[in-house]
């Protein structure tokens, strides 16, 4: 008991006499939390939401950001937007791709093939960075997985746990990104070349705000509307789900075979419980706990 | 019951003889994992030996075909880990079970540890079989650290950066030590490209050191709750069955964890900064090591003198190697030790505290904190230590281990082991 107390004791002061040190670190606001068909242990992604994603990265943000670790076959593996191959290979035949060299010596462009990489829109970081203020624009590849705010304690722990657990912090904090541009406070001084963001770390972003409401046209219903809102909040949430899909191709079969893989081994703990309990029998069973004198059961 | 093989390998087939007779490998074998006397009164705690087996097993297993994949260069290393993640045939869980079953490791050795601290396990006779654990342990710090460098993301970038610059710390051979592990004037393709090589040579070191810490066990016998010797054929159990089922429990749920994290949490106990490839001329806003160094983290940062900040950190850990001479209790297991019972819960309380504070960038009340818990974490070590031994009364100690599951004089059916097996427990090996 006075272990446990000394260690409560132990744990508040340090909450009581530590937290404000962090204020001056965390001055932009925690990403507003959002609901994502993936998350989860039974998360799937939403095929339409990711086309619609890869359309707003297509037309809107491929112009700055490369996606170089993404293959165009991607698009039609199992677990991503779903695009047949017929639709993949036309796709691809729209870019030009630098290949070579050829038996002349020569480098040439050609029709890019599913296999390909998706072309950069730069042909090199500093022709990047020289075009965009002095700042290359972060490869999309895994951008999600790369970007996550902190949760602190104690919801840093309950994150790890099954059924409260949270993963989806990148996502979370690109989808604000993006609708996080708004006029700066009173006061607050923007440099030339930088823009305020409500959600970025130290609020001045190089890039200017990438996306407008009806900026892209979404597909139509039957009815002529357009099956979702045409709103930066809604591109902002498909251009992220398609970012989590690019960051992370195989996780719908990661999630698939983890709950066999865990439903097995909760089966097989279960029987060899049983079976050690019956060979422990034979000698008159097993003792448990830390301090087993004060469990004297047998 | 006669169930119980006797205590001794006896050959049945001609092959078996002739073989034995010129290696008795067979024999080793038996006499260390199925005949091997087990005191009958173990906890869970005393599973996690063959948690850390399995998994010295998976990492080397997951490494080796990782290492098929990837390409040890500044300039392909981060790449080559992402065609691992998407191209190659189930490669992402090669990596995810790598990557999080270096963080499952050092969960079972810190329990593994703790446990050894509470029940005394470093005491005579144990003291080289514990001394050879903290070498597992000092070797495998050496192998995370290599292995998180290998994805040459931000972190592994500067977390090499930090890390070889503390060593450049020590005097004389520092900077001949820092050189070497740079095999240049910073770090680079030649560092990525070495550590890859170190990282792949040290589990085998491991493994070696392991095959002592083993043979040291069944020298000395296991330790146990109580903390007293096996004294009778009644203390103890052949390990084959009795510890071979449990520790195949204990470790199949152990896996459920494990698998936990691989399949939903993957990146949790990493950070996120790895997923952005290494870049020399930005530096991330906070650079921290996994999880599983931040106490020491915290303790090379609470000294604001950078070469009195490395000794403190690596004195926290060789200090772990001097624990059978600082404790002077003649009592191994803290159960009857009501004193320094509560002083440890109190060492593993700070020891969170000084994880916690590991994460925290180095300002204000954190870096106080850190030096209060810096000070309590060696003062264990240094006072409490040789001080409880000295004033504390323990409780009374049963009369055997067979005692202190039944109570006195009470009467258990079927004897353990055969007789003579537990009283020379060391007859092979």
């Amino acid at each position: 008991m006075r272990a446990k107390s000394l260690i409560a004791a132990a744990l508040a002061a340090a909450l009581i006499g530590l937290s404000p040190a962090s204020a001056e670190d965390g001055h932009a606001p925690n990403p507003p939390r959002q609901q994502w068909s993936y998350a989860g242990v039974f998360g799937r992604f939403d095929q339409a939401q990711l086309q619609r994603g890869f359309q707003v990265y297509k037309e809107v943000c491929s112009a700055c950001h490369s996606m170089r670790l993404v293959s165009f076959r991607n698009l039609a593996e199992a677990g991503g937007p779903g695009y047949s191959a017929a639709q993949v290979k036309a796709l691809a035949a729209s870019y030009q791709v630098k290949d070579g060299p050829n038996d002349a010596g020569d480098m040439f462009d050609r029709p890019g093939r599913p296999a390909d990489r998706f072309p950069p829109p730069f042909p090199n970081d500093q022709a990047a960075a020289a075009a965009n203020g002095g700042k290359a624009p972060p490869d999309f590849s895994v951008l999600a997985k790369a970007r996550t705010y902190e949760r602190g304690f104690p919801w840093f722990i309950f994150d790890a746990m099954p059924f409260v657990g949270y993963s989806e912090q990148g996502v979370d904090y690109i989808h604000a990104l993006l609708v996080g541009y708004e006029d700066p406070p009173k006061g607050f001084e923007v440099p030339d070349g930088g823009h305020y963001n409500k959600y970025f770390p130290g609020h001045i972003i190089a890039m200017p705000k990438p996306i407008s409401d009806g900026q892209v046209t979404y597909p139509k219903d039957a009815k002529g509307n357009p099956v979702v809102p045409e709103t930066v909040d809604q591109y902002s949430k498909d251009v992220s789900a398609f970012m989590a899909w690019a960051a992370e191709p195989h996780m719908m079969a990661r999630k698939a075979l983890g709950f066999r893989v865990i439903l097995f081994l909760i089966v097989l703990s279960g029987l060899l419980y049983y079976v050690k309990k019956k060979i422990w029998a034979r000698v008159g069973g097993e003792v448990h706990g830390l301090q087993p004198e004060l469990h004297k059961t047998y | 019951m006669s169930a119980h093989a006797s205590n001794a390998y006896v050959p049945k087939s001609r092959l078996a003889k002739w073989f034995e007779s010129r290696l008795p490998l067979v024999g080793l074998v038996h006499s260390s994992f199925v005949a091997y006397p087990v005191p009958r009164n173990l906890n869970y705690f005393w599973t996690f030996g063959a948690i850390l087996s399995a998994f010295l097993g998976i990492q080397i297993i997951t490494g080796v075909w990782l290492a098929m994949h990837y390409e040890p260069s500044a300039k392909g290393a981060f790449d080559s880990v992402e065609h691992i993640m998407r191209d190659v045939n189930y490669g992402w869980l090669l990596r995810y079970m790598h990557a999080n079953g270096a963080s499952m490791f050092f969960v079972a050795v810190y329990v593994h540890i703790f446990r050894a601290l509470y029940y005394g396990s470093y005491k005579a006779p144990r003291e080289v079989l514990y001394i050879l654990g903290v070498v597992i342990y000092l070797l495998m710090m050496a192998t995370a650290f290599l292995g998180y460098t290998l994805p040459w993301g931000q972190m592994s970038f500067w977390g090499a950066t930090v890390i070889t610059n503390i060593l450049a710390a020590i005097p004389v051979v520092g900077d001949t030590i820092q050189s070497l592990l740079w095999g240049g004037y910073s770090v680079g393709n030649p560092t990525v490209n070495r550590f890859f090589s170190l990282h792949f040579l040290l589990p085998w070191m491991i493994a070696g050191v392991v095959v002592l810490h083993v043979w040291a066990l069944h020298v000395t016998g296991q330790n146990n709750p109580a903390g007293i010797p096996i004294k009778s054929s009644k203390d103890a159990v052949p390990f084959t069955p009795y510890a071979t089922v449990k520790d195949v429990f204990a470790t199949v749920v152990f896996m459920i964890l494990f698998a936990w994290f691989v399949f939903y949490q993957p990146n949790y106990l990493g950070h996120a900064d790895n997923y952005v490839p290494a870049n020399p001329a930005v530096t991330p806003a906070h650079i921290v090591p996994e999880w599983y160094f931040l106490p020491f983290y915290a303790i090379l940062r609470a000294v604001p003198d950078k070469l009195g900040g490395v000794i403190l950190m690596f004195s926290a850990v060789v200090i772990l190697a001097f624990a059978p001479w600082l404790d002077t209790s003649r009592v191994r297991s803290a159960n009857y030790r009501p004193i320094y019972r509560q002083f440890f819960w109190v060492f593993v309380a700070v020891c969170f505290l000084l994880g916690w504070l590991g994460a925290k960038p180095p300002e204000g009340g954190y870096v106080v904190a850190s030096q209060i818990c810096t000070a309590y974490y060696f003062a264990h070590f240094l006072i409490v230590m040789p001080l409880c031994g000295l004033y504390e009364t323990p409780t009374k100690l049963p009369g055997s281990i067979l005692e202190s599951v039944t109570g006195p004089g009470k009467q258990v059916s079927g004897a353990g082991m055969p007789v003579g097996a537990a009283a020379a427990p060391t007859t092979k090996g």
